[in-house]
């Protein structure tokens, strides 16, 4: 199984005037092939900072980033657009579709940046990711006509075509109704069982539960990692709390 | 090659999407390409319209006209000197080869009565070739003959205007009409010429024969002077050849020694052409430059639209970056939809340019000349500027944090 994300002692610092404000410290965290992951912890707590680092939006103060085994830690711009375009898939909470424009061209949008596939069919290409999340018949809608729902499975479908190494999203059912976040995420799970490395970022306990591993952030520093259990929700009362006092 | 094809289609598909602001952008541009091309077509129309007006003043022309008189050291001006005659014509008409036509011009300003009243015209006495030097047709009748202007009858030939105001009904041949109280028969009309360069009516006027003229009607005090002598060279590239002859031999039979004492002078129909051409270059020049000036402007307009386009799709400039476009491509993509604005906005001014110009030629007497190197000109200027005033929108939207533009709101 190959290592999709390895981050070695990640620092990263931000500078206010001359206060310096650590938004991480010290962060190793390693992400297989084929993890459904989740990033949760409270605002403020650097989920931003180590997607946008994750995300090759960014670059780290100090450490080392392995994606896909290839050191990416200090790259030029042009060279991490292509690293964001070949082997990460972004979804954003508030979808970051391009407004008037076809649920085909938003999603053929990262293939028209694609140097190495000049040959494809773009547009064939699209269709497949677009049926894939279920939107096949909405091929040539445009944004507004499309539900929260089918706006991020549009999104999906986008970050797909690529065939991205990982699936990087932030608070995707941030916008979403239950029902609807629910549908989502039964997406995102049956795109992990297909093998698809995912990573979500979220605030949510029900989103987190759905990811088979969650890496909890505290000011800056993993507080833990693992499998989220229900007792980790906070201000939770023990299920028999009651009971054992009147025991 | 099929990236930049990609870019220019997005390109496309983003002005399309905003057709009515994409209008008002490239308005600039089309009142800039089309004000140059229709300012341009009308100065090169009206100097055009010049050059045929002084074209028909007659053929390969020179005119010899007397130097200035100097009386008790005060200059007359030209043409006031006494020094041309009768003799000097026909000296130049037997002893010059570069010449093929040459006629005498002895004139004065006379009422005529004759016909359905009277008129005030020019009288203007000339030789058989006269009409071959000047390029003027007979309408009726014939032109005075050699045997008219030697045995100095008494014949004229009219004026197209002088005919219809004389003879408003026609059959003005054979008719008397007297001038100066001398009776003259009519026997020929002239086709009509219109006005010349200057503007004045070259139908108002009567050719008798000069010889008549000088002894009937400009009485013996002006002996055998005559005002000019028209010439015609024998074709336009001996020109030159010709004002260097006539003056040689205008010298010899003056006995002219130095050309400080030349008592006349040459002008030749390309030099009044480049007097008037020169005027019209100008004023074409200033026309342009102004419409050009405009053209500038509208690049301002489009750098403006671009820059709040920049701002307004800060958010598609971060979607744009984070599935993996380049700094360039951003670039690009912006570069091109301002190229694209301003070339529709450079096509369609070409095509209401050749509208307006259209226009012009139905209510007014120019006729604007389009020159397609002006139009292209023109095309690859706006393309030029929307370059130019691209370039800097397109690298603020090029150089945008991806983290802030995802952000923006």
């Amino acid at each position: 199984m190959n290592t999709v994300i390895s981050l070695n002692d990640i620092n990263k610092n931000y500078y206010v005037g001359e206060i310096t404000i650590s938004a991480l410290q010290k962060v190793n965290l390693k992400i297989m092939e084929g993890e459904f992951v989740s990033i949760m912890g409270a605002s403020g707590s650097g989920k931003s900072t180590l997607m946008n680092l994750i995300g090759c939006l960014d670059v780290a103060s100090s450490g080392e980033y392995l994606l896909d085994g290839v050191n990416v830690s200090r790259l030029k711009a042009d060279e991490f657009a292509d690293i964001r375009n070949k082997k990460i898939g972004f979804v954003f909470q508030n979808f970051n579709l391009l407004p008037r424009t076809s649920a085909l061209e938003n999603v053929e949008l990262p293939l028209l940046y694609d140097r190495s596939g000049i040959l494809r069919n773009n547009t064939k290409a699209a269709r497949e990711a677009l049926i894939k999340v279920g939107l096949g018949d909405r091929l040539d809608h445009i944004p507004n006509q499309l539900s929260g729902g089918q706006k991020q499975r549009v999104a999906l479908a986008r970050a797909l075509v690529n065939n991205p190494s990982l699936i990087l999203a932030d608070e995707p059912t941030g916008n979403l109704d239950s029902s609807t976040s629910l549908e989502i995420m039964e997406l995102f799970a049956k795109l992990n069982k297909q093998g698809k490395t995912i990573l979500i970022v979220t605030h949510e306990y029900d989103i987190a539960e759905y990811t088979k591993r969650t890496v909890f952030l505290k000011d800056g520093m993993i507080q833990w990692d693992r499998k989220i259990k229900h007792s980790d929700r906070p201000n939770q009362l023990p299920v028999n709390h009651g009971k054992r006092n009147y025991e | 090659m099929n990236k930049y094809l990609k870019i220019e289609k997005a390109a496309i598909k983003s002005i399309l999407r905003n057709k009515t602001r994409s209008l008002l952008t490239s308005l600039g541009i089309i009142i800039g390409v089309s004000s140059v091309i229709v300012m341009v077509a009308l100065g090169q129309g009206s100097s055009k319209k010049i050059q045929t007006d002084i074209a028909s003043m007659g053929s390969n022309l020179l005119m010899i006209s007397p130097g200035n008189s100097i009386y008790q050291g005060i200059s007359r001006g030209s043409g006031s000197q006494q020094s041309l005659t009768l003799d000097d014509c026909e000296m130049l008409i037997e002893g010059s080869q570069y010449l093929q036509a040459v006629s005498p011009s002895v004139n004065f300003n006379g009422q005529v009565i004759g016909g359905s009243g009277n008129w005030y015209t020019r009288i203007e006495g000339v030789n058989q070739f006269y009409p071959q030097i000047r390029n003027w047709e007979i309408a009726e009748g014939n032109f005075l003959t050699a045997k008219d202007i030697k045995a100095k009858k008494k014949v004229v030939v009219l004026g197209n205007s002088v005919a219809e105001e004389l003879y408003p009904s026609g059959n003005a041949i054979g008719q008397k009409l007297r001038i100066s109280n001398t009776p003259f028969t009519i026997i020929g009309i002239l086709k009509k010429k219109g006005q010349n360069a200057m503007g004045m009516d070259q139908d108002d006027i009567i050719l008798a024969p000069s010889t008549t003229v000088l002894s009937r009607l400009k009485g013996s005090k002006y002996g055998s002077y005559i005002n000019s002598i028209y010439a015609s060279a024998v074709s336009e590239d001996v020109m030159d050849e010709a004002e260097t002859e006539i003056t040689r031999l205008l010298m010899q039979s003056h006995k002219i020694q130095s050309e400080n004492d030349i008592d006349f002078r040459i002008r030749t129909q390309s030099e009044i052409l480049e007097f008037a051409t020169s005027t019209t270059n100008t004023l074409t020049l200033l026309l342009g430059a102004i419409a050009g000036v405009s053209l500038l402007v509208g690049g301002i307009g489009i750098m403006n639209i671009m820059l709040v386009s920049v701002t307004e799709r800060t958010k598609e400039i971060g979607i744009r970056m984070s599935v993996g476009a380049r700094t360039r491509d951003i670039l690009l993509q912006f570069l091109s939809e301002s190229l694209t604005l301003s070339l529709i906005g450079g096509s369609i001014g070409i095509l209401s340019a050749v509208l307006i110009s259209a226009g012009l030629k139905q209510v007014t007497s120019l006729t604007p000349i389009i020159d397609p190197v002006i139009a292209i000109t023109a095309f690859l200027f706006s393309g030029a500027v929307g370059v130019f005033f691209g370039f800097y929108p397109a690298k603020k939207a090029a150089e945008l944090n991806p983290i802030d533009a995802l952000h923006y709101e």
